[in-house]
């Protein structure tokens, strides 16, 4: 099998599960004629006909809520955010509508909302952002965000298929640069379920996204360097995380860094950082430490994004710190 | 660069209808919005080559097609007035003399930039000459522009407040909501829309069920009207209306500007072929802005083969004097990351209320 990259991979699941499941139809800003600002869903309207591959306007309020009604009558709605920053402007029908959806008024809501977010793009302070935390301290929503072409393909069809509402962060400096090859047949990844990226003893680095990948490159730098063997752990889903995995590999190495690109106060590493101390105090050799963005809205200027932003050394510099502790 | 190509407004002749200067001759003020439209020109196609080059990252949307707008709008205002805009504002900040040098600075991403280098191509701002942004997210500006107008008409000023927004930004939740509180609190704003048919990939009929935009001002009780874009005195005419009667009677106007963006929606579209034909692109370029005032002032003796050429490569001098600059103007340092997250971490006395009395 050939090699796609994570942005086919996408566009294969949704040409998948359209095909797969009458009820599932596409909106978004130029997704249609255009095919998308990134071109994720260039030919699928030639496809599938602009009934189910629809133009909107630029109304996210409205697609939003449209898409909840819709899923409410049976429907299975992907919306598109031409860039994820923008699903603040539908954070309202979100957070205080979908995800209270099914707990207020036993109303299903079965829908996707996906977008490219993250930075190392220079996109500056409006179209580089993660907004996830928003979301994953929402009871009621689901949250993903994969790193791999293997993981975008699988957790989008399962987030498709899911009978609640699945956040779906896709990670635009990954959409032409990383590509897999994808498992033959019905591949479905499971929501929920994070994985071992690299196997090592001596210590754990949990990330996510983009930072996978830098994460990897810090994991062999340490073992060349420094003789250190480090985990590498991919959450995968955010919300619901994987406990058990957290666990798992905490109990493993005792030496535990998180790693995001989303910003510091409020990320979901202080998260991961309580539950480890909940379940594994007892297991730990060294403090939990954490590699994140600044908390700054992202600069434009090239200089300044990359010091914000999560880079390899930055997380070779914390893991010596936390192995020598 | 070279610029002696098909479709240079300097010299090639526009074979479709001239501009509606009402035969009237006004050499001094005709030369000066010829200067700022042809700035305009001139700085973004330099633009385009910095940014095939890297010197500008990220996302980068030219004005190209669209400058009799920004050059006939903001040639009505004083310098006390307000402007606030949308992410394509190149042409509206140099039109209001924000200085080229600073603009260019900021799409390099450095220190000498207009925000220093933090925003970047669609966020320029520049309190000096009361230019209010540069914002990214369509519709989320035009709130803002009503709350300007609420604070001139607050503290009595006579100002106005321009808001420029594309066409796709009446389908956005808060235009409605701006628009309705500044018909129903009677608010010296204008709102224009610069209607250029198609927001990124979609046209306006596939995206508004109402194809008139400016008929949505009998929403909010709002005057309104419609005019040619691309003449730069329609575009006074109407706006210089629109602006009486905010200062004078502090209402707000819906003013529909009709236009056409000659470029992709941003560096990395295709200029026709995906959304709109070449044919119809053609056709459009034919009522090049800059073109129709040359003709014009040619027309009426205004302005000699002689004088063009000069204007020309005295605004080409001025780009590439931008472009040195920005060139050696250092990265911003790391130390300037925090500084103006909050109000304590200033490191400058700028921000202070805007004026308005
Ligand atoms: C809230 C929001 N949604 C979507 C976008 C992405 N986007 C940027 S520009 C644009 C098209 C805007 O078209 P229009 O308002 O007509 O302005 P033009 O580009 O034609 O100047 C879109 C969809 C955005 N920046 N903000
Ligand atoms: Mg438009």
């Amino acid at each position: 099998m050939a090699e796609i990259t994570y942005l086919e991979a996408i566009r294969e699941a949704l040409f998948e599960e359209m095909e797969r499941d009458a009820n599932v139809f596409c909106l978004g800003e130029d997704i249609a004629a255009y095919g998308g600002a990134f071109k994720v869903t260039e030919g699928l309207s030639k496809r599938f006909g602009e009934q189910r591959v629809i133009d909107t306007p630029i109304s996210e309020v409205g697609i939003v809520g449209a898409a909840a009604g819709a899923a409410h009558m049976g429907m299975r709605p992907v919306v598109e955010m031409q860039f994820i920053d923008f699903v603040a402007n539908a954070y309202d029908m979100l957070t205080n509508y979908v995800a209270t959806a099914r707990y207020r008024a036993d109303l299903p809501c079965p829908m996707v909302v996906r977008g490219p977010s993250g930075g190392y793009v220079r996109g500056g302070p409006f179209h580089s952002q993660n907004p996830e935390a928003g979301f994953i301290h929402t009871p009621g929503l689901k949250v993903a965000y994969p790193a791999t072409a293997e993981d975008a393909k699988g957790l989008l069809k399962s987030a498709i298929r899911d009978d609640d509402c699945v956040l779906f962060f896709e990670h635009k400096y990954l959409y032409r640069r990383i590509k897999g090859t994808m498992p033959a047949g019905d591949h479905v990844v499971p929501l929920g379920k994070a994985r071992v990226a690299r196997e090592g003893r001596d210590l754990s680095i949990i990330t996510y996204a983009a930072t996978l990948w830098k994460a990897l490159e810090a994991a062999d730098e340490l073992e060349r360097a420094d003789g250190l063997s480090a985990e590498v752990v991919d959450l995968r889903t955010l919300s619901p995380l994987d406990d058990d995995a957290i666990q798992a590999t905490t109990k493993k190495t005792n030496r535990v860094l998180i790693v995001h690109e989303d910003t510091r106060t409020g990320g979901i590493a202080g998260e991961i950082t309580a539950r480890i101390n909940e379940t594994c105090f007892a297991w730990l050799d060294a403090p939990v430490l954490r590699v994140t963005a600044h908390d700054v809205p992202l600069p434009y200027a090239p200089q300044l994004e990359d010091f914000v932003l999560p880079q390899t050394n930055d997380i070779v510099t914390a893991a010596r710190v936390l192995a020598a502790y | 660069m070279a610029t002696k190509k098909k479709g240079d407004p300097t010299v090639d002749a526009a074979q479709a209808t001239a501009t509606s200067g009402n035969g009237k001759s006004n050499p001094e003020l005709d030369r000066e919005l010829l200067r700022s439209m042809l700035l305009q020109r001139r700085f973004e196609e330099r633009c385009a080559e910095a940014y095939a080059l890297g010197k500008i990252g990220g996302f980068c949307h030219l004005y190209i097609g669209q400058e009799a707008v920004s050059t006939g709008t903001l040639s009505i205002l004083r310098p006390d007035d307000y402007v606030i805009t949308t992410y394509r504002d190149h042409g509206q900040a140099l039109a209001r003399g924000m200085s080229p040098r600073n603009v260019m600075a900021e799409l390099f991403g450095r220190v000498d930039g207009v925000v220093r280098g933090k925003g970047g191509s669609m966020h320029l701002f520049d309190r000096n000459v009361n230019f209010l942004g540069g914002h990214g997210i369509v519709g989320a500006h035009v709130p803002i522009g009503t709350g300007v107008g609420f604070a001139i008409k607050y503290r009595g000023g006579d100002q106005v407040c321009i808001c420029f927004m594309g066409e796709s930004v009446v389908n956005t939740g808060a235009f409605h909501e701006a628009l309705n509180m500044a018909g129903l609190w009677k608010l010296p704003v204008v709102y224009v829309i610069e209607n250029n048919r198609y927001g990124m990939g979609t046209a306006l009929e596939r995206a508004s069920a109402v194809h008139d935009i400016y008929e949505r001002g009998a929403s909010y009780n709002m005057p309104r009207a419609q005019c040619d874009g691309q003449d730069v005195f329609a575009v006074r005419a109407a706006t210089q209306e629109a602006v009486d009667r905010a200062r004078r009677d502090q209402l707000p106007t819906l003013l529909e500007v009709r236009t056409y963006r000659f470029m992709g929606h941003s560096m990395s579209d295709a200029v026709s072929g995906t959304y709109r034909t070449k044919a119809e692109l053609d056709e459009n370029m034919k009522r090049d802005p800059i073109m129709l005032l040359r003709m014009h002032m040619q027309e009426h003796g205004e302005l000699t083969d002689e004088e063009i050429q000069r204007i020309d490569a005295d605004l080409k001098a001025v780009v590439q004097d931008a472009w040195d600059f920005a060139d050696k103007s250092p990265e911003p340092p790391i130390e300037a990351l925090y500084e103006d997250v909050y109000v304590d971490t200033t490191s400058d006395s700028t921000a202070e209320p805007l004026a308005a009395d």
